[in-house]
């Protein structure tokens, strides 16, 4: 009976997630105790040996394999038997040659995450490839131009919740930047005993079945003895009018999640070795289908070097937080010969993972007090601004559709296209821009036709300013619409600040190098990100991928890929084949990354260079969202005729 | 005594939609073992499920003729499009006294939080030896209110050209992460008699629950409650000359079951 298998774990976690929060106010939870260090995993202290005619090969089965997991056995899918797959490691100008042989009984695929390569190379099945079949040998082929930490997974169904993930790791030709003397590879993910497809089904049902940090009845009594009667009643009224819940943090939750650092959880933590002293890189990867992780080292702080796999100004801080497919590199100089705990926990609070840093096995390092989850904010609704002050609670009540479509910015258009006006790019610069007054933000917004002809797109590397919702809804599939969206990458993120630790904040990153060329872009690209909770339709601009058409992007063009999240959840958004150039404020310092987290009611935006020409995928890579068609193909084809309009301003 | 045959016939929805609820977690239960349906691609549409709800599946010892009282509903399709079944009503464990309303609708999403509703209606009841049977069409509405108040108006017109309206609201208040308060008002309206229901023109029934289950899991709730029906005017008139009466107050245990 799987079933009151599955009830008696849930009611176990849920048991011992009581304890920890009770245990959190008075001391540490338990300690970690440090395993044997996995040499495995313990690579990268020497270079790399050459590869016989700079071919580098590899040779990676799929295979449904019972492994250990948390205690238990565990049905995955794995790459040469392992979860997380092996560490593939690389030196920047080699040719990759790996062989992948599919022994499931379903298609397989691996995706090269934040790797360019040729679009046939790609790995995405249906835009890429065919899929490799069941039995089937697949060769991809390419040559390897960057360096970095990167990681592989699945693209096929849900395989990658299943454990179909690894680190692919790139050694610089010459090696530059910051100096450490030992490397670690860290990759977080999550793990659940549900086969993915029950989740997702479950999801659908009952789309917080796995929430269990709902406020409830008690929590009221304590807001109401903390804030006052009517504090506490209009909070519920507000959130309750709008059918949004502020706990809705994560889909899936530890209450079926395990937790995982190099495949283990803290109960038999994963253990790297250090001598005292030594400058360790730490290689952090987020390899989980639906979980955020919030990573430090407590007391020890780390200098942020790297983010998708590319090179930043170093940036000290004591923690910060992993978006699903992001890599981080942080360097840590670890004093004292004793075990250090490296802390992830799940951004809903919900669980969490270790590793053990460590001379020595069976030492143990303590572990931080469980935070309480986090809640959302009016901030996440987009409410929060300056035009939004004057607004009190009784106005929101029961605000609807129908209420929000009465605020009439125009209807803007999907896409909004632009003529590029040269921007001189000795304008930019680090200049905060100011709220965009009501009447340019209706202009912009395509209210009046003939200002979007003579708009001239803001300079490139700025902020983008704060922008009321239009009166486009999305249809069925979106559930609410931020009555106004600005630029959050200033802020920490849902239950992070505020507590005297440094967290790291997008705003802050720096392209290590300034970009030699940094054009203008000459025309916008404007997506919403939408999703109606309580229906689990995830989508863009409220369509999803089977119904939608690709977005037509000119090889050569420079284009401004805006986002605006009209969800209440984050999204990690990933573009194949081609850097997004994150505009925050930082000009041409602009860090280059392949995953952007979005959250809930931000308006981001990022340089795409269209230089990759063939099909591409960009999707939420939050699993389930993907999988419900949070979905788009990118298709850069040569310039046709009647094509004018889309070509280089530069 | 009940007869074999009215047991068969009355029995009919709720057996149905409890099969078909074994008959979904069937292959679900499997894939717990088997993680791999055969499929290539990333589905990326919204894709379809098959849902079953018991909201109401309870027996009431205290209650007139001890019902085993029911409220079950079916869907299966799509986020937008689906096709809607609902079984609502009760069998006496005691005495002949069985009633049942089932309806098979479509239904359409026409807002983030509602589901439009259209299709038939069959209402059937036994009292004392006598079968009633009505027939008609239905249309309502199903959703979330502001306030996550669950809302299900629907108008009903028989075939004999009666026309009643119903309105179910519920309410989920968690007291912990696993107990859950519910509060539940179900109440009709309608045009005309209808004698052989026990049915009276106006406002004439309304039902009011509280029920508090223990979601041992999500989809498995086992739960115990009040409930107070109350038959009103001609309604409540129709009860008494029957030697019953205008309404009751009834202990209730019974299970929350979704698959």
């Amino acid at each position: 009976m799987s079933d009151l298998r599955l009830f008696s774990r849930v009611s176990r976690r849920s048991f011992v997630r009581t304890a920890a929060v009770i245990g959190a106010g008075s001391a540490l939870a338990s300690p970690l105790r440090a395993s044997p260090p996995d040499a495995l995993l313990d690579a990268g202290l020497r270079p790399l040996p050459p590869a016989p005619n700079n071919v580098r090969q590899y040779d990676l089965a799929i295979a449904e394999t019972v492994v250990r997991l948390d205690g238990r056995n565990a049905k995955a899918v794995t790459i040469n038997g392992t979860v997380p797959g092996p560490v593939l490691r690389f030196r920047e100008g080699e040719q990759a040659v790996i062989r992948v042989r599919n022994t499931l009984s379903e298609d397989t695929s691996i995706h090269w995450h934040g790797i360019i390569l040729p679009p046939e190379m790609d790995g995405v099945p249906g835009l890429s490839f065919a899929g490799i079949r069941p039995g089937e040998t697949f060769e991809y082929r390419f040559a390897i131009n960057q360096a970095g930490t990167y990681w592989y997974h699945s693209h096929s169904g849900l395989q990658e919740q299943l454990g179909h993930y690894g680190a692919l790791i790139i050694e610089p030709a010459e090696r530059t930047g910051p100096s450490y003397d030992r490397e670690h590879v860290l990759v977080l993910s999550d793990w659940t005993f549900e086969s993915p497809y029950r989740v997702l089904s479950r999801l659908k049902k009952q789309p917080d079945a796995y929430n269990f940090q709902r406020r409830t009845v008690m929590d009221f009594f304590r807001d109401v003895s903390r804030d006052g009667l009517s504090a506490a009643v209009s909070d519920r009224v507000m959130w309750a009018g709008m059918r949004m819940n502020p706990t809705d943090i994560a889909d899936v939750t530890g209450a079926t999640y395990s937790f995982l650092l190099n495949g283990r959880t803290a109960e038999a933590p994963w253990t790297g070795e250090f001598m005292p002293g030594e400058r360790v890189l730490l290689r952090v990867i987020n390899a989980g289908a639906g979980s955020y992780f919030d990573v430090r080292i407590p007391g020890v702080p780390m200098t942020v070097v790297q983010v998708s796999g590319q090179p930043v100004e170093p940036l000290e801080t004591d923690e910060f937080r992993i978006a699903l497919a992001e890599t981080y590199d942080v360097i840590v100089q670890l004093p004292e010969d004793r075990a250090y705990g490296v802390y992830a926990e799940a951004m809903d609070r919900s669980g969490f993972t270790a590793g053990i840093l460590s001379r020595s096995a069976g030492v143990v390092a303590a572990l931080p007090a469980r935070r309480r989850r986090p809640l959302l904010t009016m901030a996440d609704m987009g409410m929060d601004h300056g035009a939004m002050a004057g607004m009190d609670h009784g106005a929101m009540e029961g605000m609807d559709h129908g209420a929000m479509k009465g605020m009439d910015h125009g209807a803007k258009a999907d896409t909004v296209a632009s003529t590029g006006a040269a921007v001189d790019h000795a304008a930019m610069g680090h200049a905060m821009p100011a709220k965009v007054p009501a009447a340019t933000a209706d202009a912009h917004a395509g209210h009046d036709m003939s200002a979007i002809a003579t708009a001239t797109l803001r300079a490139p590397g700025t902020l983008p300013v704060e922008t009321p919702h239009s009166s486009e809804t999305h249809g069925v599939g979106n559930a609410m619409v931020p009555m106004s969206t600005k630029s959050r990458l200033g802020e920490p993120g849902v239950g992070l600040g505020g507590d005297g630790r440094r967290v790291l904040r997008y705003a802050e990153l720096r392209s290590a190098e300034p970009w030699a060329e940094f054009r203008a872009p000459t025309r916008e690209i404007e997506l919403h990100l939408t999703g109606n909770m309580e229906r689990y339709t995830w989508a863009i601009d409220g369509i999803p991928y089977d119904q939608a058409s690709p977005i037509e992007l000119t090889y050569g063009e420079r284009i401004r890929l805006t986002m605006v999240n009209d969800t209440m959840m984050n999204h990690p958004m990933h573009l194949h084949g081609m850097w997004m150039e994150l505009e925050n404020g930082h000009g041409n310092r602009s860090p280059r990354i392949h995953t952007i987290n979005v959250k809930p009611a931000e308006r981001v935006s990022l340089l795409v260079t269209a230089d990759a020409l063939g099909r591409w995928a960009f999707h939420c890579h939050v699993l389930y969202h993907m999988e419900v068609g949070m979905f788009r193909e990118v298709r850069v084809s040569k310039a046709a005729s009647g094509h004018e309009g889309h070509h280089d301003a530069a | 005594m009940m007869q074999p045959d009215r047991v068969t016939r009355f029995l009919a929805a709720p057996v149905l939609i409890v099969a078909l609820m074994l008959a979904s977690s069937g292959p679900l239960a499997a894939q717990v073992v088997d993680t791999l349906p055969h499929s290539s691609a990333h589905d990326m549409s919204w894709g379809r499920e098959t849902f079953v709800l018991s909201e109401v599946l309870e027996y009431a010892p205290s209650g007139v003729n001890r019902p085993v009282n029911y409220d079950l509903l079916a869907w299966t399709g799509g986020a937008v499009n689906r096709l809607w079944a609902k079984a609502d009503g009760g069998i006496a464990t005691r005495g002949s006294r069985l009633h049942g309303e089932y309806q098979v609708l479509y239904g359409r999403l026409v807002s983030p939080w509602w589901d439009a509703q259209i299709g038939v209606r069959v209402d059937q009841a036994n009292e004392d030896g006598s079968a009633a049977t009505r027939v008609g069409a239905v249309a309502g509405l199903q959703g979330l209110a502001p306030g996550w108040f669950e809302v299900e108006p629907s108008m009903f017109v028989t075939t004999d050209g009666n026309v009643s309206l119903d309105l179910t609201v519920s309410y989920d208040l968690y007291l912990t992460q696993r107990l859950v308060l519910q509060p539940r008002l179900e109440s009709a309206v309608s045009l005309r008699d209808e004698v052989e229901f026990g049915i009276g023109r106006g406002l004439s029934s309304t039902s009011f629950g509280l029920r508090t289950r223990i979601e041992l899991r999500r989809e498995f709730a086992p739960y115990f409650g009040v409930v107070w029906d109350r038959g009103y005017g001609r309604t409540a008139q129709f009860a008494r000359q029957a030697g019953g009466a205008a309404g009751e107050a009834r202990l209730v245990a019974g299970l929350r079951l979704w698959q």
